[in-house]
């Protein structure tokens, strides 16, 4: 009788913490790009407002 | 609605919404994640992977959300040209873009342990690769319409005509056998099959991610309002020089 051993990968480490670094990554990715050329756009306005 | 035609109007509100979304989205986001991970208990069928859900979820509801945004945007553009509705619309579409990617990726991590295969070309998982297309196709025509010097016509349609997939992605899993399952909750009728253990944080974490998309498409548009005073006051000041 052939017996056959099915390896079955760990959860975690190959979907669950994946699927959220995918996410968090994405998320703050998002973030820093919105807040940084929010707040770049926003003050060359205001220095041109200046001159 | 008229009344927030008003760019200044809008500025003024936008300046003290945008910290309250991104402190409340970053909370809720935070809680959500963190109970959906090591406190809500693993589902009786799935098993642990069932935790993908917390991030596949909210993302599917913002890809989805988000283009019904760009749709009521562009038409508020079309019909009342409205200043500020082009701008909502383009400030949507990168970031309705960003969550339709998690949604499809997180979803084959998801569908890997649970179907054993990343993706099948299933009705729900097409139609939201087909949203992710209609995003990237509005992203190109405005770009190139913008770069032209357009109002961004074009685009808008695009989108309009591409809001008519969204009830296809709602239906699609009662329309067609798939294997992606049916609709665990019913918000119309505030029905849910979920166990409140896990009803809970994935609406904890749905808030949060909704409170977040705000926030970035707030921010963006802060930024486009105030790339438009730099350019028409650029040209006001080479104006005057010349």
């Amino acid at each position: 009788m052939i017996e056959a051993v099915v390896a079955r990968p760990d959860l975690w480490a190959s979907y669950i913490w994946p699927s959220y670094i995918l996410t968090i990554g994405g998320l703050v990715a998002l973030l820093v790009w919105s807040w940084t050329a929010m707040r770049a756009a926003e003050k060359r306005a205001e220095d041109l407002k200046r001159k | 609605m008229h009344r927030f035609a008003n760019p200044a109007r809008f500025l003024r509100i936008a300046r003290w919404a945008t910290p309250i979304t991104l402190v409340l989205g970053l909370i809720l986001t935070t809680a959500g994640l963190y109970i959906g991970l090591f406190a809500s208990p693993p589902d009786y069928q799935q098993g642990e992977s069932v935790r993908i859900m917390y991030v596949h979820v909210p993302a599917a509801w913002l890809g989805s959300g988000g283009y019904l945004g760009l749709a009521i945007a562009s038409a508020t553009a079309l019909i009342w040209r409205h200043p500020l509705a082009t701008i909502a619309a383009r400030a949507i579409a990168p970031v309705g873009a960003a969550f339709t990617a998690i949604c499809l990726m997180s979803g084959s991590l998801w569908g890997k342990p649970t179907w054993g295969t990343y993706w099948v070309w299933d009705a729900r998982l097409t139609s939201m690769l087909v949203l992710l297309f209609l995003y990237l196709g509005y992203l190109a025509l405005s770009a190139s319409e913008g770069e032209q010097g357009g109002e961004r016509k074009g685009a808008a349609i695009l989108a309009l005509i591409g809001a008519i997939n969204l009830p296809i992605i709602k239906y699609s899993v009662e329309w067609w056998n798939t294997l992606h399952q049916g609709s665990s909750i019913n918000v119309l009728a505030g029905k849910s099959a979920m166990a409140p253990e896990i009803l809970t944080p994935l609406l904890v974490s749905v808030a949060g991610f909704t409170f977040l998309f705000a926030a970035i498409v707030l921010m963006r548009m802060r930024a486009m309002l105030a790339e438009q005073r730099v350019e028409a006051r650029s040209r006001r000041l080479a104006e005057a020089i010349a």
